[in-house]
């Protein structure tokens, strides 16, 4: 909780020390109300005095009334104002974070996780900040403050309510070391159930498949179980502990009659009435002090739960991105478009294992290279690490001749048209998925959006959709097939026009027939733009300029489709398993 | 039905819902109806719920009458203090004060304890009721319909289990029986005010009314500040969330700075509305204070004004500042109880709408049971359709012999799964009748089809638990021996020994266990079950080459003998069928050999052919 309030800045700590005066202020008028209280009850038990002077101290306690409420109103502003700035800081300091992050990091958080801390995480924390803001702080000064008033006027008085506090306090340790660790087991029981279920859902065909109902529900039963016996145990500490302050608190406040009862009968004429105030007011002390410790346990009980918030969310912030920034823009023209590996071997975090290895190539512009080989050959890690989605363990990758670690980022992502298998669009429009982002050169005109749409084969459905190109996408893209996210995917880098076009398995979506005449178009409209083409059928990268082939992580074959067929053994087992004898004849 | 991208779908309610329930509290549809199911639910609880409703209602009795006493202890104790300011020594009876005090003492125990086996009660009610609804719950998800999580998410459901429940339980113990009390402490309060002064009670009523009256109208003004946070909230969520999945694509094109100015704009908003909402959360327990308070002031200086024209005793002011405060306390725990109550319906409502979703037919009626199945599949004119308006297999019929090999292919999305849908009785079907050796799986139960079948899915479901408990799964009576020739007969007997613990290490513990071994050992969950139909689907995740050569193997292996429906993704698999169902747009549109296909020349063959045209 600590790390995470190191990111208030000072004017917030500011804020709170003002937050701090007006507290003080608001405890003053709180204790202050009762004084007038005492002091009408001298008027009344002693002779002498006028109604007028008991309205003049009644609209003194009104004032102390409205004076607590002003300054709470104040306190509220603060703290709110607070609150939700921090927040506001909080969810700005994650999503910028996130952005910065490359897929490493986005893979071990998992995105999930990462929604999850930007959000109600982040609503945590603001919300115990803001109470701990009104609580906190006001609760130590009333108690204190409160015991110093009554100490001055009678031992024992003081004794009474010292030796309730005391009480009080053991009840808090005892709740502490028996209770609060409950509450935090709390939260992980509750994951455990919440997996359990969800292992149940996705697995439902299985669990169907091997009768295995009764399992199931046996697994759920125990965490269920267990779930249930520790709430019913913070819920029976609770009904236990509440009606146990309560009575304490109204003990206190009979000792403080009979102690009262006690001073007075033993006490001489003026000092009797004076004492007959105080027992008044002090009842009243006593149980401010009682509402403030009562406050301080719910917060105790508050407390877990954003305790694990605020870790998660400082997780996020102290990460490193492991993708920096370098200093290139610019690069020599001549050499636009031009990839090469050179030595380039790659294992992901924490693998044993390469998932490339020494892989050398380079393609010149304008050319198309494709990547075949097995599920898990390293053909996707391969054209990720062009991007920087990655970055490489041993060797270079270059673009445009220059070390793509050299690039400033956006200098780098601007020159790429990058389509991923699982294609991704955004709530807004057609157009506003065309157009995403910056493109280099500022943004093109209607004209280009359109002919990238056509280019990529997404006309006619477009101009079917209500609106044509200013037709809503959802959420998720999901009011588009997914051929025809896939499509407009396509048409987005088009747009772009980029130097490199990356096609990461981007073809299987589409049916054969819109595939070949896609790339058709494709090869007709866009000439002079390199192709990474990752793919799973032959037929979509037979014609390319250099076909590499794929094997356990490394070059298996390089060449042409009928080269390989002759000298490459892993293209030509592939080939075999997906075309038939004649096709396969030369 | 993605779980990871449906979780976050929902609007988020919780944490902000609304300060202490009197904020912008969820509306449920139907108060009545659902609150007379959520009765008719806890039926069980009832009379335990009586009692503590009876000892909440005790409670408040002894509440009530403990500021008469309170007066008397006053009153004695005012006699030392004489208005003539002379004090004779001795003037309090300390006797009655002592006695009183205790007696006062047993009424503030008695209250406390009767308050304690209250909440006890009321405790263990509300979390033994959760308990029950959490089963029935994911008893009912084993019950329903594949057809319902089409259109539910995971999410949805998780959502009900956890959070819903969760509302229940805390909010029941929150609403029903502090309302019984505050209506006991409401009306004895007034009786009691009235009884001792008139003029006092009208002052109290009306100070505390009027009070409320004031935080009703900022209450009120507040609520719009609620509405525009909750949209706020959702929409920054809908925002991260897509920024967060198309991480990739944002970077690539360089949307990081519009998809920031964009976050900026709403994250300004929610600062906005977020403040104002959480300052009005702050102000209302100022204001209860405020209410109480002034309640108190006002029966001080009415008080003090008539004990001075000696209409009433000093005690009696102490007793009014007790009832006034008793009066507000009943006053805001209407206004609470009424707004938590209807938090608590509405998730009930979500909860009761799951329990009553339609369930699969019961099927204990049906005696017929399939057993030493040889293997045989008829498919006689199956029409079939995920919904009722839509039908995607029409009038299919096929002969399988026992032992032969059928490859299900198709372009991706072309509906394959359905077949398998259909076989195991996943669905119903509209028309026309699935035979396993000639008996209608319709016949027997359910159970008893999937009896007959081992299923290898290209999801690899392995569920928190040993590798041991995973192979064997719900299986009786599997010696260890059976699970190891199981491992080995799939190559992975070798690498599990390696593990730290063997075949007892837990799934969640090997992390070095690849997406590829764990399709290994789903195999060999077939390889255990042993049921003489087999379903495959042949699609391998990402696996390196090596894993994928030993899964086909295993696959392999595990087809002999058995009628085997393979969705087919290796050309030597189609190549060596019996027979091939060629799927599109949902329906089987062909079926045959490959030869006899290829000889048709319709959609297999332009399917198979079409890979090799060029894009020149």
């Amino acid at each position: 909780m600590t790390n995470i309030l190191r990111h208030l800045n000072s004017k917030d700590w500011a804020l709170i020390g003002v937050c701090l005066v007006f507290i003080v202020i608001q405890v003053w008028f709180d204790l202050k109300l009762p004084e007038y209280m005492g002091t009408i009850t001298r008027l009344v038990t002693t002779d002498g005095h006028s109604i007028e002077d008991v309205w003049q101290n009644g609209q003194y306690m009104l004032l102390c009334a409205f004076g607590s409420l002003a300054t709470a109103v104040v306190v509220s502003y603060i703290a709110s104002r607070i609150g939700a700035s921090f927040a506001q800081r909080l969810r700005r300091m994650q999503f910028d974070k996130v952005d910065s992050f490359s897929m490493t990091e986005i893979n071990r958080f998992s995105t999930a996780s990462l929604i999850t801390r930007s959000t109600n995480d982040v609503t945590q924390v603001q919300m115990l900040l803001m109470i701990g803001l009104q609580i906190i702080i006001k609760a130590p000064i009333i108690t204190v403050w409160a015991i110093l008033k009554i100490s001055g006027r009678g031992f024992e008085w003081t004794l009474a309510t010292v030796v309730a506090m005391i009480i009080i306090a053991l009840v808090f340790v005892v709740v502490i070391i028996l209770v609060i660790p409950k509450f935090r087991m709390m939260q992980t029981l509750t994951d455990n159930l919440n997996d359990v279920t969800r292992e149940n859902l996705t697995g439902l065909p299985v669990v169907r498949a091997y009768n295995a109902e009764d399992y199931q529900e046996a697994k759920f039963e125990k965490a269920n179980r267990d779930l249930t016996d520790t709430q019913l145990y913070t819920a029976h500490a609770m009904a236990t502990m509440m009606p146990f302050i309560l009575l304490l608190t109204n003990v206190l406040m009979l000792a403080i009659y009979w102690i009262g009862a006690i001073l007075i009968s033993g006490a001489s004429a003026p000092e009797s009435s004076a004492l007959f105030a105080d027992t008044i007011v002090f009842v009243s002390y006593a149980m401010q002090v009682m509402m403030a410790v009562l406050m301080i346990m719910m917060l105790f009980v508050m407390l877990p739960r954003a305790q694990v918030s605020a870790r998660r969310i400082s997780e996020v912030i102290d990460t490193e991105p492991s993708i920096k920034d370098g200093p290139v823009t610019k690069t020599d023209p001549a050499r636009e478009g031009e990839i090469e590996f050179r030595n380039v071997s790659f294992k992901y975090p924490g693998a044993a294992d390469y998932t490339l290895q020494d892989i050398s190539f380079s393609v010149n512009k304008g050319e198309t290279v494709a990547f075949i080989g097995s599920t898990g050959s390293g053909k996707s890690t391969l054209v990720n690490l062009v991007p920087r989605f990655y970055d490489t363990t041993e060797g270079t990758v270059l673009v445009g001749g220059v070390d793509v670690r050299e690039y400033r980022l956006d200098s780098l992502y601007g020159r790429i048209g990058y389509i991923p298998q699982k294609s991704v669009l955004f709530s807004g429009t057609v157009s506003s998925n065309v157009a995403f982002g910056e493109r280099e050169g500022g943004p093109a005109g209607e004209d280009d959006i359109r002919s990238a749409v056509r280019i990529a084969q997404g006309k006619d459905f477009v101009e079917e959709m209500d609106g044509a190109y200013e037709a809503e996408i959802v959420r998720g893209g999901t009011n588009v097939s997914g051929g025809q996210k896939q499509r407009l995917s396509i048409a987005r880098a088009i747009y772009k026009n980029p130097e490199i076009y990356i096609f990461d398995d981007s073809f299987s979506a589409l049916d054969y027939k819109t595939d070949r005449v896609l790339r058709t178009a494709l090869k007709k409209e866009t000439g002079g733009v390199t192709s990474m083409i990752v793919a799973q059928r032959i037929g979509t990268i037979m014609d390319a300029d250099k076909i590499i082939v794929l094997d356990e992580g490394r070059v298996a074959g390089v060449g042409k489709h009928k080269e390989l067929l002759r000298t490459c053994k892993v293209y030509k087992e592939i080939a075999a398993s997906q075309l038939s004898e004649e096709e396969l004849a030369i | 039905m993605s779980d990871g991208e449906q979780r976050h779908k929902r609007n988020p309610r919780g944490p902000m819902g609304g300060p202490m329930g009197m904020g912008a509290a969820e509306k449920p549809k139907e108060f009545k109806k659902t609150g007379k199911k959520l009765i008719q639910y806890s039926r069980v609880f009832v009379p335990s719920i009586i009692m503590a409703f009876a000892m909440a209602i005790g409670a408040a009795v002894l509440q009530i009458l403990s500021p008469e006493l309170l007066r008397n202890i006053t009153n004695e104790i005012a006699k030392g203090v004489s208005p003539d300011g002379v004090n004779f020594f001795g003037a309090i009876d300390m006797s009655f004060v002592t006695t009183t005090a205790a007696i006062l003492i047993c009424f503030y125990a008695g209250f406390s304890a009767l308050t304690f086996v209250q909440n006890w009660i009321m405790a263990t009610v509300t979390q033994k009721m959760s308990k029950q609804m959490r089963s029935d719950i994911s008893q009912k998800i084993n019950r329903l319909p594949f057809s319902y999580f089409n259109k539910t998410s995971y999410g949805d459901v998780l959502s009900r289990v956890t959070n819903d429940v969760d509302t229940i339980g805390t909010t029941l113990n929150q609403s029903v029986s502090p309302l019984v009390g505050a209506v006991a402490l409401f009306a004895g309060c007034l009786i009691m005010m009235f009884y001792t002064n008139w003029a006092m009670a009208l002052t109290s009523v009306g100070a505390s009314v009027l009070g409320f009256m004031l935080a009703a109208v900022i209450v009120l003004r507040s609520q719009k500040f609620f509405a525009a946070q909750q949209k706020d909230l959702g929409n920054i969520n809908g925002h991260v969330e897509e920024t967060y999945a198309g991480h990739n694509i944002v970077k690539i094109y360089n949307g990081s700075k519009g998809s920031k100015k964009a976050f900026e704009e709403i994250n300004g908003r929610l600062y906005d509305s977020g403040w104002k909402s959480m300052f009005f959360t702050g102000l209302i327990m100022p204001l209860m204070m405020f209410i109480s308070n002034f309640g108190y002031v006002a029966v001080c200086i009415v008080g003090a004004v008539l004990t001075m024209n000696g209409e009433i005793d000093y005690g009696a002011i102490v007793a009014f500042m007790l009832y006034v405060g008793f009066f507000s306390r009943s006053l805001s725990q209407f206004a609470q109880g009424a707004s938590i109550l209807q938090r608590t319906i509405a998730a009930s409502e979500r909860v009761f709408e799951f329990l009553e979703e339609t369930e699969l037919e019961d099927e204990s009626g049906k005696a017929r049971r399939l057993a030493d199945v040889r293997g045989s599949v008829e498919f006689r004119n199956v029409r079939f359709g995920y919904t009722s308006d839509k039908v995607v297999i029409n009038d299919f019929s096929a002969k399988v012999k026992a032992g032969q090999k059928i490859a299900i292919v198709g372009p991706t999305g072309a509906g394959k799964t359905t077949v398998v849908n259909l076989l195991m009785r996943f669905y119903e079907l509209d028309a026309g009748e699935i035979l396993l050796d000639g008996v209608p799986t319709s016949d027997v139960p359910r159970e008893n089809v999937h009896e007959q079948f081992c299923m290898v899915l290209q999801d690899t479901w392995m569920f928190n638990g040993t590798i041991k408990e995973n192979i064997i799964y719900s299986k009786q009576n599997v010696s260890d021996a059976e699970v190891v020739a199981a491992c080995k007969a799939v190559g992975m007997d070798h690498f599990i020994q390696t593990l730290p613990d063997g075949y007892n290490t837990m799934m969640t513990d090997a992390s070095s266990i690849s997406e590829g071994q764990k399709q290994l050992l789903t195999i060999a969950r077939a390889i255990i079950k042993d049921s003489p139909l087999l379903i495959l689907d042949e699609a391998t995740s990402s696996v390196d080459t090596r894993t994928e050569r030993m899964v086909q193997r295993a696959m392999d292996a595990l087809t002999v003998g058995r009628t085997s429906f393979i969705i087919a993704h290796r050309l030597s698999t189609i190549k060596n069928a019996d027979v091939i169902l060629v799927m599109r747009d949902g329906d089987v549109v062909e079926s045959g050999t490959h030869a006899k296909l290829l000889e048709q020349r319709g959609f297999y063959a332009e399917l198979y052919n079409s890979q090799f045209e060029t894009a020149a």
